[in-house]
């Protein structure tokens, strides 16, 4: 028998009771020790997808398995394999954090040890303050060790660096690395890009409920190759001089800011420094090969 | 068994750390059981008024945690997600009811230990068999417990709040906790006689007056124990 996907999702389709599709015939998967991030805009379907895995939304068409269960039929037999951090609450005002991680360990049968897991998520100093005291990231990073205590096979977790500090967001992208590392499967639902390409294998592009594209941040990044050079330098230069250096066409799209219609060569940008270094002009930022995955988010996500 | 036990724990410590639970649960039936021992002036119609009080006293102390304590408590614990988040994990929702129905019952021993204390101290002295007591209580907890829960299952936590405080209010006045039955006029009298407070006032009085216990205050009870549950269980939403 071949393995069982950690999650797979099939022409998805839930729509709400007011007549509202939220998602719209959405499908994926994911691994073990795969870190899938659901990436779009806010309103795109993502946390309504998560829910649905999660047992919360019945899909209106299509299916949804998780560890090859399905999450409402089975749901007793699929929470003490999943851990979920909500987008939002879901702690006691009035617990502590190793209350309720005490709490949480009790619910699962080889749980981690509360006092190890506070440590890993910086928590340790505010073990006993209430959750309502501690700071916006301190709160997600309970929710996060609270999605965690159990030993999670599949790990849902619904925009975990929202409201998270630098420092945070360190602990937390280290943290999904472990989960990956020991074979966790972990969808994180996103509308943060360089989280994404921080620390996903694999990023599905989602707006409207549609799929927009799916792949590496690398494969996502050079699929639409660039064609042109971009780059700052002093405004009003000799363009039509630039232009016959590089052998390609160049235009000053902004004061201070040129675009040249060359395929983003190494030779290509040779020239271009050595003709600046030649007229003694500064070179201001330069954006050449791939594009960002933000370039590409935002090329896909307006146009639909 | 292990998951029931440690949620118990947990609905305990949160209710006990809550001051504003702990003066609805001890502090006001204390207050009023001691201030009105002292202060002669509500129409007991017993020779000492802590004969009259202790019992509805109790009856308060039932009414107070099991619908306005667990009705707000459990709202809250739904506008911020809490129960979803626990529908998540491998608790399940018979075990999360049954470890509030135990932190409830523990919570109801203490109150119990302690007005009984503070009565027995005053000088009462139940004349009655006390053991109508229990199911008395028992079946009023599932009633009030049931009335705490319809509201909690479907307003938002402010609003459980105002309107679990508002009723207790109202069923103190008319559950002859504090006020006897008999001071109030006719068709109000037969209203209250109708809702859970009073009914359990009454068996607790007879009870400890040596007085027969009235079988529509039971049928009442019961009536309550299963029809506020039933109703609660029909309209919960857990989100």
């Amino acid at each position: 028998m071949p393995p069982v996907a950690a999650l797979v999702v099939s022409g998805l389709v839930v729509r709400y009771p007011a007549g509202v599709v939220a998602v719209d015939g959405l499908s994926f998967s994911a691994e073990a020790g795969e870190v899938l991030a659901l990436l779009g805009p806010n309103g795109a379907g993502k946390t309504t997808t998560v829910e649905t895995l999660e047992g919360y939304k019945s899909p209106t068409s299509g299916t949804v398995r998780v560890l090859g269960l399905d999450p409402v039929a089975d749901h007793a037999r699929l929470t003490p394999r999943i851990g979920v951090m909500l987008q939002k609450g879901g702690v006691y005002p009035g617990i502590r954090p190793v209350e309720a991680l005490r709490l949480f360990a009790a619910f699962y049968e080889s749980p981690e040890e509360p006092a190890s897991l506070l440590d890993r998520l910086g928590l340790a100093k505010v073990a006993r303050t209430p959750w309502r005291r501690l700071s916006g990231g301190e709160q997600q990073r309970l929710s996060l060790a609270l999605a965690l205590v159990g030993r999670p096979e599949v790990a849902f977790l619904d925009e975990p660096t929202a409201g998270v500090d630098v420092a945070g967001r360190q602990v937390i992208r280290e943290v999904i690395a472990e989960l990956r590392a020991r074979g966790c499967c972990v969808l994180l639902a996103t509308h943060e890009l360089d989280e994404a390409e921080r620390v996903a294998d694999r990023v599905v592009i989602v707006d409207h409920g549609r799929l927009l594209a799916e792949g590496t941040p690398a494969e996502l990044m050079s699929s639409t190759a660039r064609t042109t050079i971009e780059f700052g330098a002093p405004a009003g230069l000799d363009v039509a001089g630039l232009s016959a250096a590089l052998g390609a066409p160049v235009i000053e799209t902004r004061p201070g800011e040129y675009s040249a219609a060359a395929e983003p060569a190494p030779a290509t940008v040779a020239k271009l420094t050595a003709w600046l270094a030649e007229h003694d002009l500064p070179l201001g930022d330069l954006r050449a090969g791939r594009q960002s995955l933000e370039d590409v988010f935002l090329r896909l996500t307006s146009g639909s | 068994m292990r998951k029931v036990l440690a949620q118990t724990r947990v609905e305990l410590a949160l209710t006990l750390r809550r001051g504003e639970s702990v003066l609805l649960s001890l502090g006001i039936p204390v207050t009023l059981l001691v201030f009105f021992s002292f202060v002669d002036v509500l129409p007991t119609g017993t020779d000492d008024p802590v004969d009259f009080l202790a019992p509805g006293v109790l009856a308060l102390a039932v009414m107070s945690t099991a619908m306005v304590g667990l009705g707000i408590a459990t709202g809250f614990e739904r506008q911020y997600g809490v129960l979803k988040r626990l529908g998540s994990t491998p608790l399940g929702r018979p075990a999360l009811l049954a470890a509030k129905t135990l932190a409830i019952l523990a919570v109801e021993a203490l109150q119990v230990v302690v007005l009984a204390g503070v009565a027995l101290v005053l000088g009462w002295r139940p004349s009655g068999s006390v053991a109508a007591f229990v199911p008395a209580m028992l079946l009023a907890t599932a009633g009030f417990a049931g009335l705490g829960m319809l509201l909690a299952g479907r307003l938002r936590g402010e609003a459980v709040l105002a309107a679990a405080n508002g009723l207790y209010l109202v069923l103190l006045l008319l559950g002859g906790m504090v006020i006897p039955l008999a001071e109030l006029p006719g068709p109000l009298r037969a209203l209250s006689r109708a809702l859970p407070a009073a009914a359990l006032s009454d068996v607790l009085h007879a009870a400890s007056n040596a007085a027969a216990v009235p079988g529509r205050a039971w049928l009442v009870l019961a009536a309550w124990a299963v029809a506020a549950p039933v109703a609660a269980a029909a309209t919960f939403r857990w989100e």
